[in-house]
């Protein structure tokens, strides 16, 4: 058995890398402002970013299909920008995938920031910590279970992403056929040696990267104290 | 002869069929379904997709009566391997291809080297035989090397069809009959292309093996090759053999 092209494998990791920064940046403010928050919109936050767990992909992926259409105000600004299309493209899949993993790294911060990290910044406030000097030096340091969880978690969902990019990538190599795509494609023309190759290939990854959040969190306690 | 045939069946036992049809046939399926059932009050059960992913369902045991294809070549290959009856592949309709674009703006070959275009869907050409002929066009013009940065994959024909609509491809290649199933308010413009830029896309029928002695399908079967069939297959944008 020959070894299948490997250029798809490349593409999810970029997309699951980059979607997990963009989800780092924009995750962790908003997991903290919910666990500080005592507005009684809160729940309304927390059901609407828990709701990539239970929406189908087709749904996540036809709205996505239209939001990113040059014809909505979306795609639009997006091509008036770029010159390019937001669907088909590797920014789309971005965008889908940082939508579709939202909760995989929000909740596990959010319950990180919650707990004994609070009673520790409000320490910190009274020795006169810069809220932002705090945050890095107390509550940080104490969440790295969570951040580990939430990073990995959004990681690993991202590479077995498969239904939101198939309604929206295109199926273009080398920019939107992700791992998932190409086995998907592989399976439906009947080859099955590529399919059985790229699948083994995604759950050794899939595991190892499991395992690797597994035996982080069995060394490290819940919440490290100060 | 359908009450007939329907008479002499066992109600209970296999009064209904399922039809794996090929996406650009559906709509004309759901017409062609309605009058047969009131005909004979059979009852046909449809699943559509591209015609690779059906055949690759049926491959694997699907448990399908009738497969309307989108192409000759994987009919043929069920019947040599033993999963579809020998007796009567037939020819049900022979598509166009049509290059299409929800807008008014007229559609000609050349609105393929428009710079405007920026995104091109086709359907998958290892799946969908739509797919395959819009290749085989654009080989023969010339265009492949040209468009190949602005080409998309829809999964079927139907999906390219959903990413033409919703703007996302400023044009796509789907069948004839989908633009022609259209309200002429929202059907846009298109071009159809000339039959001999690209091989036939004839789409044929075979009784799969195992559904013979399911009456409904057996009745299906035939009556898909009854004049009244035709006229309506024909009404929809297909040529018939």
């Amino acid at each position: 058995m020959s070894l299948p092209d490997l250029s798809a494998l490349w593409l999810t990791l970029q997309l699951a890398l980059i979607t997990t920064i963009v989800l780092l940046i924009i995750g962790t403010p908003t997991a903290w402002w919910l666990a500080q928050t005592r507005s009684r919109l809160k729940p309304v936050f927390e059901a609407f970013i828990a709701l990539p767990l239970v929406l189908p992909p087709t749904v996540l992926g036809f709205y996505l299909l239209i939001a990113m259409s040059p014809n909505s105000w979306l795609g639009g600004f997006w091509v008036s920008v770029t010159g390019d299309t937001l669907s088909f493209s590797f920014a789309g899949l971005v965008i889908g995938s940082v939508i579709y993993s939202l909760p995989f790294m929000i909740q596990p911060l959010q319950t990180a920031f919650e707990g004994p990290v609070k009673q520790a910044m409000r320490t910190a406030a009274s020795l006169r910590a810069s809220p932002l000097d705090a945050f890095f030096s107390v509550a940080v340091p104490m969440s790295v279970r969570g951040f580990v969880t939430a990073i990995v978690l959004s990681f690993a969902h991202t590479l077995g992403e498969f239904g939101v990019v198939l309604m929206v990538g295109g199926n273009v190599p080398e920019r939107t056929r992700t791992i998932s795509i190409e086995i998907y494609e592989h399976v439906e023309t009947l080859n099955y040696g590529d399919a059985h190759a790229l699948s083994a290939i995604l759950l050794v990854v899939s595991f190892l990267t499991l395992l690797s959040v597994f035996m982080f969190n069995k060394r490290y306690p819940a919440h490290v104290r100060v | 002869m359908f009450g007939a045939l329907a008479n002499c069946s066992e109600p209970q036992a296999r009064s209904t069929a399922t039809v794996a049809v090929a996406t650009n046939f559906k709509p004309t399926l759901e017409q062609l379904a309605a009058d047969f059932e009131t005909r004979t009050g059979y009852e046909l059960e449809t699943v559509s997709g591209s015609t690779g992913k059906l055949y690759a369902q049926i491959v694997h045991g699907a448990p399908y009566d009738i497969f309307l294809a989108a192409d000759q070549a994987r009919p043929k290959r069920l019947i040599q391997d033993g999963r579809a009856t020998h007796q009567g592949r037939f020819t049900y309709a022979i598509g166009g291809l049509a290059l299409w674009s929800p807008r008014k703006a007229e559609i000609t070959p050349d609105s393929l080297i428009e710079p405007e275009l920026s995104r091109l869907a086709l359907a998958n050409p290892d799946l969908a035989p739509y797919g395959l002929a819009a290749m085989q066009l654009l080989d023969r013009l010339g265009l492949t090397e040209t468009l190949q940065s602005k080409i998309v994959f829809g999964e079927s024909v139907g999906q390219t069809f959903a990413f033409v609509s919703t703007g996302n491809a400023n044009l796509g290649f789907v069948s004839a009959a989908q633009v022609l199933a259209l309200p002429e308010d929202v059907r846009g413009s298109y071009w159809l292309v000339p039959r001999q830029l690209h091989d036939p896309i004839a789409q044929d029928a075979v009784l799969l093996e195992g559904s013979g002695q399911n009456q409904a399908a057996v009745a299906f079967f035939s009556y898909l090759q009854s004049p009244q069939a035709q006229e309506t297959i024909r009404l929809s944008g297909y040529r018939i053999e």
